[in-house]
C-alpha cells in the first residue's frame, strides 16, 4: 500500500478512536494524560485508562497475528538518548498538558486556542532538534 | 461493556499507530526531517485523524450525554501561558531526539520491549516529577 494512503487510513482510525472515546466515555484521546492519570496520586477513573493503554499493547499483536510479523520499529539503542527523550516528553507533556493525541488530533479538531499554538510549537521544535542531531 | 468498549477503542487507536506508520520512529524522524529526504506521509495521519474528529465531534455535540458516561469532559482553558510553551517546546524536543511520542511508544513497546521500556521508564518517571513539583 502507498504510504500517504496507509497514513491517511491509520489517521482516519485514529480519528475514529477520538470519536468514539468522546461518544462513549465523553473523554479526549490524549494518551499523555491518559498515562499521566494512572500515575500517583492515581485518579479514580483510571480503570478506562488502563483498559485503553491495554488495547493500544494489543495492537501490534494483532497485527502478527493477521500479517505473521510486527510492524516495523526502528529506533536508536542508545539508553541514555533513550532515557533523556523519555524524561523530556514526560516532563513537556505534562507542563504542557498534552501531547500529539490530545493537542494535535483532539485539540486541532475543537479548535482550541491552546492546542493550535501547541501543536505548531512542539512539531516546530522537534523539527528544530532533528535538524541539530542530523545536520549539525 | 463500558470497559471492553475503551479496550476496543484503545485497539482501533493502535491499529491506526500502526498502519500509518506512526509506530515507526525511523518514519516519524524522516517526516521531522524537512532538510533531509523528507518523507511528508506523516502529515496525511493527522490530516486525516483532523478531519474524522472534527466532524465527529460536531455529530457528538448533539447527544446530551455519553453512552457509558454522564458529562463530556472537555478542556475549558482557553490562555496560551508560558507554561503550555515550554512544555510543548520540552515535549518537540523529546519527540524529535528518538521519534517517540506518548502513543506510539505505547504500541512500540510490544514490538521492541528492550529499547522501549528505556524510554517508557524516562517518560513515565518525567511526568510523575513534574506532577509532583510543576503543577
Amino acid at each position: 500500500m502507498h504510504d500517504y494512503l496507509a497514513a491517511l487510513i491509520g489517521g482516519t482510525m485514529i480519528g475514529c478512536a477520538a470519536v468514539l472515546l468522546m461518544a462513549a466515555h465523553g473523554q479526549i484521546m490524549g494518551v499523555s494524560g491518559i498515562v499521566k492519570n494512572l500515575l500517583p496520586p492515581i485518579s479514580s477513573d483510571w480503570h478506562w485508562r488502563a483498559f485503553f493503554i491495554a488495547g493500544i499493547l494489543l495492537a501490534p499483536l494483532v497485527t502478527l497475528f493477521v500479517n505473521g510479523e510486527f510492524p516495523d520499529v526502528s529506533i536508536t539503542n542508545n539508553p541514555i538518548v533513550l532515557l533523556v527523550a523519555g524524561l523530556i516528553v514526560g516532563v513537556g507533556t505534562v507542563i504542557g498538558n498534552g501531547c500529539t493525541s490530545g493537542h494535535g488530533v483532539c485539540g486541532l479538531s475543537r479548535a482550541s486556542i491552546r492546542s493550535v499554538a501547541a501543536t505548531c510549537i512542539f512539531i516546530f521544535s522537534a523539527m528544530v532538534t532533528v535538524y541539530f542531531v542530523r545536520h549539525l | 461493556m463500558k470497559y471492553v468498549s475503551t479496550l476496543l477503542i484503545g485497539l482501533l487507536f493502535g491499529l491506526g499507530l500502526v498502519i500509518s506508520g506512526m509506530i515507526n520512529p525511523q518514519k516519524v524522524l524522516g517526516f521531522l526531517d524537512i532538510f533531509g529526504e523528507w518523507d511528508a506521509s506523516l502529515a496525511f495521519v493527522m490530516a486525516g485523524a483532523v478531519v474524522v474528529t472534527f466532524f465527529g465531534y460536531r455529530w457528538i455535540g448533539r447527544a446530551g450525554k455519553p453512552w457509558f458516561g454522564l458529562t463530556y469532559k472537555i478542556p475549558n482553558l482557553s490562555q496560551v501561558d508560558p507554561k503550555l510553551i515550554i512544555g510543548a517546546i520540552l515535549f518537540g524536543v523529546g519527540w524529535g531526539l528518538v521519534g517517540l511520542c506518548p502513543g506510539p511508544a505505547i504500541a512500540a513497546f510490544v514490538v521492541k520491549p528492550g529499547a522501549l521500556l528505556v524510554f517508557l521508564a524516562g517518560m513515565v518517571g518525567g511526568m510523575a516529577v513534574a506532577r509532583r513539583f510543576v503543577q
